[in-house]
């Protein structure tokens, strides 16, 4: 039986897709959302280090399953085909709430120089560095409504970076666990800016849900007690409630359809059974994460645009970026670890701009909990990797060592990329993702250094022994992957307009991270529900003046 | 510490070695289930797992705290290559027979007829990548140090429920407290 025609459809149930549901459906029109992965909670996997988003030894938590999903990645000069659980695979997550069923939640605002990178720094040689097509203005009522709508705690007026906000955020920030007391006070004596870190963590119960019990697993877990604020446990059911969304998970969308004009007339789709499926309906939008958005994108080919939808000037998949993450580790004579999650608690933004010489930079903050497996590699460089000095290390220093770490703002580089492999494919015989490419130097430069930072701090708070842990140069994605399907106002060089809308086809979106034209130094995530709502309310606008419907 | 191999206590405790190892069970403590007689692998056979085993123990050494062979990291190994690691079944064969080629090249003897210094040193020269054997013109023998290296560390420190970290025994070394149960311990109210 064929579906009913619906106004939306929704692809993906992450960060960016679910906020798009909610604005959708509450503005009264009926939606899809669909989602390849499916409901999942902290029954799963409870506390299994081994099977998390973090630590994907026996596989990932929250999806993609091995069994069904492969990339391809670029090993040396060979093609190879990688499973979702291997680092290459460059994976997020596959679930409904994509990334933020099982993130860390950090809840960054962008700074106001985050969108102007071109106008701040200039042009830089092998990168495709430019400015945003909005500004910081035009998002922080989106921002302010991310926060309040999905739940963020925090105290901004700590920051004297933070960039300007008309309200603050809804829930009081966490108290530092002791790495936090003790970073902080070291902070206070370099003359930096130290300050609790914004999360999307309930710091005391909000939106119906409890206050967060401050357990050692949360970056790579569902939250036991619902505390962690997704849009699995926020947007969505609100999205749900009101009737008109209605959620398909399990279902794999593998093209998205047009008619002869090249406007899009809705998706085909393999249902959880394996069926192929059509959904048709008046608008789409792609939201399945930087990667799968671009694959998307370019395995829906039309005669107007044989090469895949907007991509006629050959910008998506391009300028795949993440973060080079940096830092240094110490160890302390005294015990840092009190067992209060999630770990990481205090932050500065002295150097995320203003660096001499450098094109920005990045937040510094001191890390989540490591779990005893992920400790194992936690190690001075020379030291024993196994026997009796590998043991007796775990034993002695699980308890004593502290590691300040950051996300540097990367430089766009066009051939870091996402194209279609033109062999491999997937479970249902979609063409799968095939990834290539490297970071800019300057990235592994600013690296350098904000770990000399992050290390100066380390042994300012008493640590007798640090090292440094400065980026490489291999392709960045993964978790904080951004930028694959540019937004700007020149349609040669970009995929969609400043409202996620593709130059080339007015009723179709993106909205989720592959907008970014830049990644910020600072995890994304609270930047793409912004621009979730930002994209939402402009459809919304489209859609009152019914030029969208079809 | 200078132990042969087969001389590392012979006597292991026993222990349940199926899946479904639940939280119930193994909150009733040390030693409580008995393991039938019957064979306890899926994949392995018995010379692989005593000799796989006493890499694991290499690894991680009993000392003060309980080691790899007491925490049953061989039973984690067996099980994933089972499932999850699978794909790993032929190099782990085929590594096991380059590991006694090794310790024949330099000893004249099996790795399990090795003293323990001298297991020890043909772990190291499986972890340089320079062990001689026929089988290390094949595959890799870093690359193969390597896998086990890193699937004794998640069976040690990993969850139990997969077949290793018997009784907690790295989060107990550690001063953890496990399993964090919501409502006790780290779940109270802070
Ligand atoms: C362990 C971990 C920790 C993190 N910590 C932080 C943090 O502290 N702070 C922060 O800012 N960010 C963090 N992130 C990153 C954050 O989760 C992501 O930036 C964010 O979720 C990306 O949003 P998105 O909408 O682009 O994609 P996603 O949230 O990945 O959502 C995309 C969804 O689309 C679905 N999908 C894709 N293709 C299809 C298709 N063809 N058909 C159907 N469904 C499809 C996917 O299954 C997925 O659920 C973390 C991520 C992880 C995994
Ligand atoms: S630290 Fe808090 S929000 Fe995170 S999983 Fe634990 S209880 Fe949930």
């Amino acid at each position: 039986m064929a579906n009913k025609h619906v106004n939306a459809i929704v692809v993906g149930a992450g960060a960016g897709g679910g906020v798009v549901a909610k604005e959708l459906s509450e503005a009264g029109l009926t939606v899809v959302l669909f989602e390849r992965g499916r409901w999942q909670d902290y029954e799963d996997h409870d506390h299994d280090e081994l099977i998390s988003q973090r630590i994907t030894a026996l596989g990932n938590a929250f999806g993609p399953d091995n069994e069904r999903y492969r990339r391809v990645a670029q090993r040396g000069d060979k093609w190879v085909t990688v499973p979702p659980n291997e680092w290459a695979y460059n994976n997020n997550a596959a679930c409904m709430g994509g990334g933020t069923l099982s993130y860390g939640a950090m809840a960054w605002r962008f700074m106001p120089q985050d969108f102007r990178m071109k106008s701040t720094y200039g042009e830089l040689a092998g990168s495709t560095l430019a400015d945003w097509p909005l500004t910081y203005e035009d998002l922080e009522p989106y921002y302010e409504k991310a926060e309040w709508e999905i739940g963020v705690s925090g105290d901004d007026s700590q920051n004297p970076f933070a960039p300007p906000r008309r309200k603050p955020q809804p829930m009081p920030p966490f108290p530092f666990n002791t790495e936090g007391r003790v970073l902080k006070a070291a902070a206070l004596r370099l003359g930096y800016h130290p300050f609790p870190l914004p999360m999307l963590r309930n710091s005391v119960s909000y939106g119906g849900r409890p206050k967060c019990r401050r357990c050692r697993h949360c970056v790579g877990f569902a939250c036991a007690v619902n505390a962690k604020c997704g849009t699995q446990n926020t947007v969505i059911p609100q999205a749900l409630a009101t009737g008109n969304c209605e959620v398909r998970t399990q279902s794999v969308v593998a093209e998205i359809l047009f008619d002869d004009r090249g406007r899009a007339t809705g998706v085909a789709y393999f249902d959880a059974q394996d069926q192929g499926q059509i959904q048709t309906a008046d608008l789409v939008v792609v939201a399945g994460s930087a990667t799968e958005s671009a694959r998307l994108l370019l395995n829906s080919k039309h005669r107007l645009f044989p090469q895949g939808a907007g991509n006629n000037h050959d910008w998506v998949g391009r300028n795949l970026q993440g973060h080079a993450y940096t830092g240094a580790y110490g160890l302390f004579p005294e015990v840092m670890y009190d067992d209060i999650g999630a770990g990481a608690t205090v932050g500065l933004c002295d150097f995320n701009h203003g660096n001499e010489g450098l094109k920005g930079g990045g937040m510094l903050a001191n890390e989540f909990i490591r779990l005893p497996y992920l400790f194992t590699d936690r190690r001075p460089p020379g030291s024993a990797r196994w026997g009796l000095a590998h043991k007796d290390f775990q034993r002695r220093q699980f308890k004593h060592l502290t590691s300040v770490k950051g996300p540097v703002q990367e430089m766009p580089v066009f051939d870091a990329r996402v194209e279609i492999d033109p062999v491999v494919k997937d479970h249902w015989g979609i063409p799968v993702a095939r990834l290539s490419g490297s970071r800019h130097e300057h990235d592994v430069e600013i690296g350098h250094f904000l770990a000399d930072k992050a290390e100066q701090l380390l042994k300012e708070a008493g640590a007798t022994q640090t090292w440094k842990a400065p980026p490489g140069m291999g392709l960045s994605g993964g978790q904080h992957q951004a930028g694959t399907c540019r937004m700007g106002d020149d349609p040669a060089t970009s995929v969609t307009n400043r409202y996620g809308q593709l130059h080339e086809i007015d009723n179709l979106f993106v909205a989720d991270g592959s907008l970014h034209v830049t990644n910020g130094g600072f995890n994304p995530v609270l930047t793409i529900m912004a621009l979730g709502y930002w994209v939402s309310d402009y459809i919304k606008k489209e859609w009152q003046s019914s030029r969208l419907r079809s | 510490m200078n132990r042969t191999g087969s001389g590392i206590r012979l006597s292991r405790r026993d222990f349940l070695a199926g899946a479904g190892l639940g939280t119930g069970m193994l909150l009733m403590g040390w030693g409580c289930a008995q393991r039938s007689a019957a064979q306890p692998w899926q994949v392995l056979t018995d010379p692989e797992a005593r000799l796989l085993e006493a890499m694991t123990e290499q690894i991680i050494p009993a000392d003060q705290d309980p080691g790899a062979r007491d925490a049953g990291c061989i039973h984690f190994i067996d099980r994933q290559l089972a499932g999850f690691y699978r794909t790993h079944v032929e190099t782990y064969r085929q590594g096991l027979i380059g590991v006694d080629q090794t310790s024949q090249v330099l000893y004249g003897k099996d790795f399990l007829a090795c003293a323990w210094d001298e297991q020890t040193e043909v772990m190291k020269r499986l972890e340089s990548g320079q062990a001689q054997g026929a089988i290390w013109q094949e595959i890799s023998s870093r690359q193969f140090f390597n896998l086990v290296r890193d699937h004794t560390m998640q069976a040690f420190y990993g969850s139990p429920r997969h077949g290793g970290n018997r009784h907690y025994v790295s989060y107990r070394m550690l001063g953890l407290d496990y399993p964090q149960i919501v409502g006790q311990n780290r779940y109270r109210d802070i």
